[in-house]
């Protein structure tokens, strides 16, 4: 089981991000939770000044726009 | 690693380095053909193209192609450009530097470097805990909209070079010195309880991405379909309110109230501006509109920076960091630094 986080205020790009996490997921046949963190203060803790941000198994692997596809799913299997 | 086969419709590469020109072609074309087709359009219309009515549709005609074809050109090479920055880089570059040309810098890297002012919080936040003066992040927050690619390229599109180039010159200084003042004003204590107390931890770093040219080129257009399909309501907004005031506000009434003359119209048109909340793409064409009719170009610049630079609701956001005490103070710094290139520019000219 993974644990992803989406950093983002509630954006329209952050929703987009969640969906695709959970796509890939699905696709990828990966089991994955997936936790929205919309507080400024905790997505500044995680180190994430561009949002949507996102973070794996506690490791923030992007911040800043939509996540690439094929990255995505290299996060999300490695 | 045996997920990168997934189905992912990418356009090979050759396709953009063909694609690009002609592009270019096609928005050449299209801009060059803008007088004709708004004459065109009134010519169909029956009405007086010389009449308030006529003079009214053919702004708004003229304009609205005009906008969508600039703001996609300089949205598009904007995000070509910015690739290349992200705030962590701008982070690194400006932790530490408490000398005085950390300001310039900073008024420099908010201008290039891509943020959305919906994640300003994280980002001061980001900046501050990394040890950057309260100025120099002031400096780069005001610089970021004030002096943005939108609105310095829909200026020189519609209004000219000259006045493009004095709103870049001052609207860099004002970023430039007031983050200054505010740096030597010393208040840090006017932060929210917990921003001060915070202390960030070594964060991770991202690791590096690898941008292709290609892959830079369709972060453009990802950016063009975004913001152009956000703000092009803004910009058919503003082009109509310009197109009222071209067709139907006499040069008497807008010299009385905006004219050089009329002292109180800086201010006023300060007092107006930040509370509107609107783009640049949306506040040009007002502007365009204004100076055609005789507005003084300090109370017009006043009134376009002032538009831009301060918002309301970028202020309720930042609430969440700053107390409104310096919220206050930050407020009066900028503006006053409107007002001054406002009287400066009536009084010149």
């Amino acid at each position: 089981m993974k644990t992803v986080k989406v950093y983002g205020p509630g954006c329209a790009r952050c929703a987009t991000t969640e969906k695709m996490v959970k796509d890939a997921a699905v696709r990828l046949g990966i089991a994955v939770t997936v936790e929205k963190v919309t507080d400024a203060k905790s997505i500044a803790m995680a180190g994430v000044m561009s949002t949507p941000g996102l973070s794996v198994d506690g490791k923030l692997v992007h911040a800043g726009g939509l996540p690439d596809a094929a990255k995505l799913d290299a996060w999300l299997s490695a | 690693m045996t997920t990168l086969d997934t189905p992912h419709s990418r356009r090979p590469d050759w396709l953009w380095y063909l694609g690009l020109p002609v592009a270019g072609l096609i928005w050449w074309l299209a801009y060059y053909q803008l007088i004709p087709f708004s004459e065109w359009v009134v010519s169909q219309l029956p009405v007086d193209r010389h009449s308030h009515t006529g003079e009214a549709i053919a702004f708004f005609v003229y304009d609205v192609p005009k906008v969508l074809l600039l703001l996609t050109l300089i949205v598009f090479i904007t995000g070509v450009l910015r690739s290349w920055f992200s705030p962590e880089k701008t982070r690194a570059i400006l932790a530490g530097r408490r000398q005085i040309w950390g300001y310039p810098l900073a008024a420099l890297l908010g201008v290039m470097t891509p943020f959305c002012s919906c994640s300003s919080v994280p980002l001061f936040i980001g900046f501050v805990s990394a040890g950057i003066p309260l100025g120099v992040t002031f400096a780069f927050l005001i610089a970021g909209p004030m002096v943005g690619p939108v609105g310095l390229g829909l200026l020189y599109g519609l209004v000219g070079w000259q006045i493009a180039t004095i709103y870049l010159v001052f609207g860099f200084t004002i970023a430039t010195l007031a983050g200054w003042v505010l740096g030597q004003m010393r208040l840090e204590r006017y932060l929210q309880d917990w921003v001060r107390d915070l202390n960030l931890g070594p964060v991770d770093d991202l690791p590096a991405e690898h941008l292709s040219f290609v892959d830079r080129l369709r972060e453009g257009v990802a950016q063009v379909r975004e913001i152009v399909g956000r703000v092009w309501i803004w910009v058919l907004v503003g082009i109509g309110i310009g197109a009222v005031i071209h067709g139907y506000v006499p040069e008497a009434l807008m010299l009385r109230i905006m004219g050089g003359e009329a002292w109180w119209s800086v201010p006023a048109a300060v007092v107006v501006g930040v509370p509107m909340y609107t783009n640049a793409a949306g506040v040009i064409p007002i502007v365009e509109a204004l100076l055609g009719k005789g507005a003084a170009l300090g109370t017009t610049l006043a009134f376009m920076m002032s538009v831009i630079a301060l918002s309301l609701p970028e202020m309720i956001i930042l609430k969440q960091v700053l107390t409104l005490r310096l919220i206050a103070i930050f407020v009066a710094v900028v503006s006053l630094g409107i007002l001054a290139t406002g009287y400066l520019f009536n009084f010149l000219l």
